[in-house]
């Protein structure tokens, strides 16, 4: 069992070594080496696996059967993109990977600015993971988004990430960076075609300036058949106040990677998200959160549904340096198995150096409390809607810290579809 | 006060880097040449005097040793292990004679008696009340020196001796249950052990008895440059009970020692199983320079219904400490718990915890863990609790506290929870913090000093799990919790 398995090559891995083939000698020297750099790292790990800690209870390895060609440049029809819905907002498109001005309503707003990028990000962006150099090895381009310091942005800025195609794969970088002072509320969506199977990477880096405010709420609504991974590398200036969301309920297999670093004092950062599972579907929220400097607070909240066959994971790591005094971390996961073949692996870590802390975990698993059900049934409620009625509650205490009138209704709105329980009253 | 007043006692009279279990016998000892290979299995195979089955499972685990690697996923760091150059047996050399008590090199009696494990059945029985009698079988490197009351024991059918004389006397039972929990190819160092064991203790309780007193191994590593590799079987037949103690020590040497043992607890339907292991195994001096490596695999098989394993460990020893006992709930209803206190001052590392592993239905387990860590110490909690798909009701509860001494130490957690039924109901709980100020002011305001402080406020942190000790282990467990801690306040 400890004897090292000689390891070859998937099919996917074939794949992949063509495409960077191709794509490199397309590339200008600019960015030559930076793409060649990015492709050695990734070889050097190859997909992820269950033998990589980071990747155990996700093997990409093994459900990651082939690599998809390369996505070119489509023009989708617009109302194709979904985003936030009827909420009035900027939109930023994203096709495949590209900027698509055409689809978007990002001009003439005041501190925003967007462009087409290389999609290449800065070399410390880009996390020590097989799967965010693999993104830089065969990125096909990106945009930058920046807002003004100082610039308090009344509508809420909406990205739109549209997969167009079946069988193919894209790969996008995009930066974001939110100046000192700045305020945004960010909502952003993974979509594509239904039931189009496709293979999305994202890398996104941000960093927010101190005494920034933003929500980001990150909605991940990917076609049951698509393949999703984001990695996300967050640094946090001074005195910010930053909440990141996610609404997991896409693709048959997701992950979200987050990498959080303080840079400086006295910040608040909420994490906070849910996975609705059903059929086959497996969703994956990893964390690596580190605090550097003293006096940050940290906040992870997260709820899972896991229903059918489907299987959730979640992984969270809460690194507290030395100089990191003063530190406040809670983490708390809950989850619900409506099922008898669900599952859920949840690993919420504490790596801890220095000792004038505060840091806690706590993880709850189970199915719906059998006294709430009895006492519901009790008062004349059928089993199936009593059971609808404690998932939604179990779900909406989770958005209950939105103050943002527009996101609780948009939220509640999806949740309430995926249970299929439109028609249930409020209260 | 009392109990704290000494507590302080002990901390003051006690300097840092002075393990008082750190003297070296100075007797004849015959060894094994350095390295390993198949004749060394054999030598040590032919030593044992044992038959042929048991020589074939042992090359066949080193041969599949062979193909292994050195696990290096644990949270700790030390420098490669010279697997050649080691002694794999060192036993006392032997007198003429029958071997009883009396014949015992004194010596060795000498040496057990400084560390206060008493050897000699007419003193226990005419110096300490009878209902404190603990039957205790003496491990001197590589060899077994002793087993007292063993016909005490034999009336109630109770077998304890050595496992190289059960492997001769009943090998239908070890035949049996050896290697039954912890497969030979389980891990790099188990099945090390399985290839160069030399001895251990076995305990067989037969059916519907309790077993009238407490057992205890006493392991002491002597001899520099060995290895100590022990294995111990305990298998309780149904509806028996039994309360096994277990407490290691060793001298101080500059050099690295390795101790890699194996346990294996069976539990047949409605036994009961209390292993208590108090593990002060030479920790290195202040430098981190020395100390025992201490990388162990014990598993409990709640193999049948209603059975119940129960670990609890108070772990000061060692350099570095590589462990985590588990019970794997087999039976229906069966109950598994682990409460552990891992304390690190020093250049210490320990990376401890358990596995749960929930197989049958309605099965329970509790996990209570509590680490302290201090100097410049690394402390890492590592538990897995998991219900397999037929394990309906299954329930586990997990509270893991940390507590840091000092700015320069770490303590982590890492708990793996997985569950594949929905009925089964997992929590989990973890803090890490330190002593805080109001606490300390608390106890400063009503007249405490600020050691007395620290020392009560530990006291209270460990509580719940020292509760859990048997009687004896549980004052010593105290008296080793204050000195593990010397020098780490202020």
């Amino acid at each position: 069992m400890n004897a090292p398995a000689k390891i070859q090559e998937t099919k996917a891995e074939q794949s992949l070594n063509a495409q960077f083939d191709e794509v490199f000698a397309q590339t200008t020297q600019e960015y030559a080496n930076q793409r060649k750099q990015a492709w050695d790292a990734f070889k050097a790990k190859g997909i992820p696996h269950r033998r990589v800690e980071e990747w155990h209870y996700t093997d990409l390895r093994t459900k990651m059967n082939d690599a998809f060609a390369l996505a070119s440049t489509t023009a989708p029809k617009a109302d194709a993109l979904k985003g936030a819905g009827d909420m009035k907002t900027c939109r930023i498109a994203i096709v495949n990977g590209r900027y698509a001005p055409e689809l978007s309503s990002d001009q003439d707003v005041a501190g925003l600015s967007v462009a087409q990028t290389s999609g290449f990000l800065s070399a410390q962006a880009s996390a020590d993971d097989a799967m965010a150099h693999l993104n830089q090895a065969l990125v096909q381009g990106g945009i930058s988004i920046k807002i003004a310091e100082g610039a308090k942005i009344e509508l809420p800025i909406e990205i739109v990430r549209y997969t167009d195609g079946s069988e193919v794969s894209s790969y996008a970088g995009t930066c974001v960076e939110i100046g000192a002072g700045a305020k945004a509320l960010i909502i952003e969506s993974f979509e594509g075609e239904a039931d189009a199977a496709y293979q999305s990477n994202a890398l996104t880096e941000v960093k927010v300036g101190d005494r920034a405010d933003v929500h980001w709420l990150k909605l991940q609504v990917e076609s049951t058949k698509a393949l999703h991974i984001e990695t996300l590398s967050i640094d946090l200036g001074a005195e910010t106040n930053f909440r990141h969301f996610i609404y997991n309920e896409g693709a048959s297999l997701s992950r979200t990677q987050l990498f959080l670093e303080f840079k400086g004092e006295g910040t608040h950062a909420g994490l906070r998200g849910m996975s609705l599972l059903k059929d086959s579907q497996h969703a994956d929220i990893t964390l690596f959160v580190k605090h550097a400097v003293p006096g940050c607070e940290s906040r992870e909240y997260y709820r899972s549904v896991v229903d059918d066959k489907a299987r959730a994971v979640f992984q969270g790591k809460i690194i507290v340096e030395q100089a990191a005094q003063k530190t406040d971390g809670q983490m708390m996961i809950k989850t619900l198995l409506l099922s008898d073949a669900a599952e859920i692996n949840a690993k919420p870590e504490l790596e801890i150096f220095a000792d004038d802390v505060l840091c806690a975990h706590g993880s709850t698993t189970g199915d719906i409390d059998e006294d709430l059900l009895f006492y519901l049934m009790a008062r004349g409620i059928p089993e199936a809607q009593a059971r609808k009625i404690l998932v939604l509650a179990f779900l909406s205490e989770a958005i209950e810290e939105f103050k943002e009138e527009q996101c609780v209704e948009l939220l509640e709105t999806m949740i309430r579809s995926w249970l299929h329980a439109d028609d249930m009253v409020n209260e | 006060m009392a109990a704290v007043q000494e507590t302080i006692d002990q901390v003051k009279a006690i300097d840092v880097d002075q393990y008082k279990h750190g003297f070296v016998t100075d007797i004849e000892s015959e060894l094994a040449p350095k390295g390993l290979d198949e004749d060394i299995v054999a030598f040590i195979s032919a030593k044992k005097e044992e038959p042929e089955w048991m020589l074939n499972w042992r090359l066949d685990a080193f041969r599949r040793w062979k193909t292994m690697e050195e696990p290096a996923w644990a949270r700790v760091d030390y420098p490669k292990i010279d697997f050649e150059d080691l002694h794999y047996y060192a036993a006392p050399k032997k007198r003429e004679g029958p071997r009883s008590l009396d014949e015992v090199d004194p010596e060795i009696l000498e040496t057990y008696k400084k560390l206060g494990i008493p050897l000699s059945e007419q003193e226990i029985l005419a110096g300490i009340a009878p209902e404190n009698r603990v039957a205790v079988d003496a491990i001197f490197d590589s060899v077994s020196v002793a087993t007292t009351f063993k016909e005490e024991l034999a009336r109630a059918g109770v077998v304890f001796c050595p496992i190289s004389e059960a492997i001769r006397e009943h090998p239908e039972l070890v035949q049996k249950y050896l290697g039954s929990v912890v497969p030979v190819s389980d891990n790099f160092y188990a099945t090390l052990n399985t290839a160069v064991f030399s001895d251990g203790s076995f305990v067989y309780i037969p059916p519907g008895v309790r077993c009238p007193m407490e057992l205890s191994t006493y392991f002491r590593i002597n001899e520099p440059n060995t290895g100590q590799f022990e294995r111990t079987l305990i298998v309780a037949d149904k509806g028996s009970y039994v309360s096994y103690l277990e407490g290691c020590t060793a001298p101080q040497r500059d050099e690295n020692q390795l101790h890699a043992a194996v346990v294996e607890l069976v539990a047949l339907e409605d036994a009961q199983i209390k292993y208590s292991t108090v593990q002060n195994w030479y920790p290195g001096d202040a430098d981190g320079k020395g100390g025992i490596y201490n990388f162990v695999t014990k598993r409990g098989d709640c193999r049948e219904k209603n059975s119940k394993i129960s670990w609890t460990q108070v772990e000061t020893g060692s350099a570095i400490t590589w462990k985590y006992p588990s019970c794997i709930l087999r039976g229906d209803n069966s109950q598994g718990e682990f409460y552990s206190i891992a304390i690190s001052n020093g250049h210490q590392q320990i990376d401890s915890g358990t596995k749960m592993i929930h197989l049958g239905r309605n099965t329970a387990s509790r996990i209570i863990s509590k680490g302290i860590s201090a100097g410049v110490s690394q402390n890492t909690y590592r538990g897995q609790v998991s219900a397999h798909r037929k394990a309906s009701d299954a329930r586990n509860f997990t509270q893991c506290d940390s507590l840091l001494i000092g700015d320069k130490c770490g303590a982590h957690t890492v708990p793996y929870i997985e569950s594949k039924n929905s009925s089964a109901v997992f929590e989990h709980e973890a803090t890490t913090s330190r002593i805080s100020d109001d606490q300390m002011f608390y106890c400063q305001a009503r007249g405490l000093d600020e050691e007395e402080a620290v020392a009560l406020i530990v006291n209270g942190f460990v509580r719940d799990v020292i509760q859990q000790l048997p009687m004896e282990f549980a004052v010593e467990a105290q008296k080793l919790i204050s000195i593990s801690l010397e020098g780490s306040v202020g």
